[in-house]
């Protein structure tokens, strides 16, 4: 029985990928062919500096969900990281120091959650709203409710531009590169299947031979280093460091990871279906923004995809179900 | 691990440990009461008092459902866009509109209700762990107010005197907001305590399995949860229109994180099974007095936040060593049975 669960379990997992990248493709059409400006090269830019943040940090969010742990403090620590690279350069510290420093911190940051989460046991849930709260608070205490802008132009300019003369932003390479790296490690390599065997059942993933709060650390780290990434890049983008920078995107973050057809339980889950869930996620966004629908209402989409991708497999399964 | 059906030496212990988690709080208010007045006399006088308790009555209600649903293993993000649509709901109802308060305190529960019935079926019925379905329904409820409020806003000036009255007025000395909350408070901890209803919360919380086999209407009870939660911030929604008068889209915004907080903090475990409403009673007063204090001793109101961020950690990091030194003892004296 359970060999045949898992199986049902496993194609419907596969079936669901194929269907968010599905999905995915037929609003990217049905906006080009309907909502004006869509389609265009100067819109494509706008979109893909919008999913920017979201795209990176669900990459390792995507790992931490899989060993069945959840990292809620990311968008603090975007925050975070935001807040005392306007810090520092207030400080008139040069910028090549700065953000090696901010990425520093944000590791530093995931690995506090990691100590907490492997080394003292407690739920992840808990301690990152936790450090949700401390490290959006420490935003706050680093920057108090100032902005610091005036960041050297060339580098806001390289955030914002293309390359060369083509119409592609030069920030899709960061995305790239790391949904590759992210790509390979989940899918290609030990440490990618220690992660699916952790997520599945931890004991048995012990008893063959891997560490699971190791592994989890790390994690956490990376997790963290990619959201301190995230904070440099949100405050060159708008050449604004602000403490509630970023405020609240962890759950839009979450919402597309799980879009993405990785279950919450853990030990399933796959990285194209994620990437695909951030596009759908943001192009629905920009659609509806450039239809003139207000921002606030287009919470009412990511709700509502949030709870289908999660109830739309359970409900197809349990059909099936009736069915036989 | 509950008290639920273990023998009764067992039982008093654990509630031993359950009162020291509480008066651990209690300790924390008393040392921070005492050392922001000395610094400030003015910190106990009477209207920061009141202001405080007027604060905490609406967290407290808030946390209270929170408690009831974190109890039996399941969490509820939405109440604070549950709270926005419930307040804006109430405020159009009495806008230039003088009914009384009591039809006010019944529809905002009721939106509550319904939002809460929504997150427990979506939750029991459609087979999705409630921290994904409340996620969702934390943007679509507060989506659907925005598109209802869109960018208006309820004055105090357009709302019924007698419903302001409410909100600031006081019997014998004690705010009607707090006498309602303590009366939610109240109610809630004894059925909790004392009724079977309230034992099988935290039998489910302990093992949803075993809760289903020993005969508990587990469906039943996880959607009544939600619904006591969701009903509870729609009743807070009414009490935030109350005690501020000026209501838009946004009322309520991140309130979930305080609630999530207060609860944690207030010795309820995430994890199901344990804690109690009492608590988050407290845990709530604690936050609330932590912001009163940071004002009056002067120190930076951005400290508040990180402040709750610590607590949360101290919180769960304390009930982790307490929770192993009670297996620990429990092992001890079972071994000679098992």
């Amino acid at each position: 029985m359970s060999a045949e669960l898992t199986a049902t379990r496993a194609s419907r997992f596969a079936n669901w990928n194929v269907a968010i990248i599905a999905i995915t493709v037929v609003v990217l059409i049905v906006a080009a062919a309907t909502v004006d400006n869509f389609g265009t090269s100067e819109n494509f830019g706008f979109l893909v500096l919008d999913v920017l943040p979201i795209a990176i940090i669900a990459l390792p969010m995507t790992l931490v969900i899989v060993t069945g742990e959840i990292d809620l403090s990311v968008a603090s620590t975007l925050g975070l990281s935001s807040a005392v690279m306007g810090y520092l350069w207030n400080q008139n510290q040069p910028i090549e120091t700065i953000i090696p420093l901010c990425l520093l911190l944000g590791a530093v940051l995931g690995a506090v959650n990691g100590f907490f989460v492997t080394v003292l046991g407690l739920p992840s849930l808990a301690v990152t709203i936790g450090t949700l709260a401390l490290y959006r608070g420490l935003a706050f205490v680093v920057l108090g409710d100032s902005a610091v802008a005036d960041f050297p132009p060339s580098y806001t300019a390289w955030v914002t531009g293309t390359i060369g003369s083509t119409p592609i932003p030069n920030v899709l390479i960061i995305i790239v590169v790391l949904a590759i790296v992210f790509g390979v490690i989940l899918h290609a390599t030990p440490i990618g299947r220690a992660v699916f065997a952790v997520g599945a059942s931890e004991q048995a993933a012990r008893f063959a031979g891997v560490r699971p709060g190791r592994l989890k650390f790390w994690l956490y780290v990376a997790s963290g280093l990619v959201s301190g990434l995230a904070g440099v890049l949100w405050t060159l983008r708008y050449s604004s460091a602000r403490a509630d920078n970023g405020a609240g995107l962890e759950l839009a973050v979450v919402a597309a990871v799980l879009l993405g057809g990785v279950s919450i339980f853990g030990g399933k889950g796959a990285l194209p279906g994620v990437i695909a869930g951030v596009v759908l996620l943001g192009s629905l966004q920009n659609a509806l923004r450039l239809s003139d629908v207000s921002n606030e209402a287009l919470n009412v989409v990511t709700g509502v995809l949030l709870i289908a991708s999660v109830l739309g497999p359970n409900l197809a399964n349990r059909l099936k179900g009736w069915k036989q | 691990m509950t008290a639920v059906g273990l023998p009764a030496p067992r039982r008093s212990s654990l509630d031993v440990v359950l009162r020291a988690r509480e008066l651990g709080i209690v300790l924390a208010l008393a040392v921070l009461v005492a050392v922001t007045t000395i610094s400030n006399p003015r910190f106990l006088s009477g209207q920061s008092i009141r202001d405080i308790l007027l604060n905490t009555a609406i967290l407290a209600v808030l946390a209270v459902g929170q408690a009831v649903v974190v109890i039996t293993r399941n969490i509820d993000l939405s109440v604070g866009s549950v709270l926005g649509l419930s307040a804006f709901t109430v405020g159009t109802l009495l806008q230039n509109n003088n009914l009384p308060v009591i039809l006010a305190l019944l529809v905002g529960a009721g939106v509550g209700v319904v939002c809460g019935a929504l997150n427990g079926v979506l939750v029991r019925y459609g087979n999705v762990p409630a921290l994904v379905v409340t996620l969702g329904t934390l943007y679509v409820v507060r989506g659907v107010t925005y598109f209802w409020a869109g960018g208006s806003q309820i004055n105090a000036d357009e709302l019924p005197s007698g419903f302001l009255n409410f909100g600031n007025a006081t019997l014998i000395g004690i705010p009607y907001l707090v006498l309602l909350a303590v009366l939610v408070l109240v109610v809630t901890g004894v059925v909790l305590r004392s009724y079977r209803m309230g034992r099988e919360l935290y039998a489910m919380g302990s093992s949803p399995q075993a809760a289903r086999l020993a005969g508990i209407p587990v469906a039943r009870r996880t959607i009544g949860a939600f619904v006591v939660s969701g009903g509870l911030a729609g009743l807070a929604g009414v009490l935030f229109a109350a005690r501020f008068g000026t209501i838009d889209a946004a009322a309520g915004t991140g309130y979930e994180l305080n609630v999530v907080a207060a609860v944690v903090v207030g010795g309820v475990a995430v994890f199901g099974g344990s804690g109690s409403v009492w608590g988050a009673a407290l845990g709530a007063l604690l936050l609330t007095t932590i912001g009163s204090a940071l004002a009056v001793l002067e120190i930076n109101q951005f400290w508040q936040q990180a402040i709750v961020g610590a607590l949360i950690l101290l919180a769960i990091g304390a009930d982790r060593l307490v929770a192993a030194r009670v297996a620990a003892s429990l092992k001890k004296r079972g071994s000679h049975v098992s």
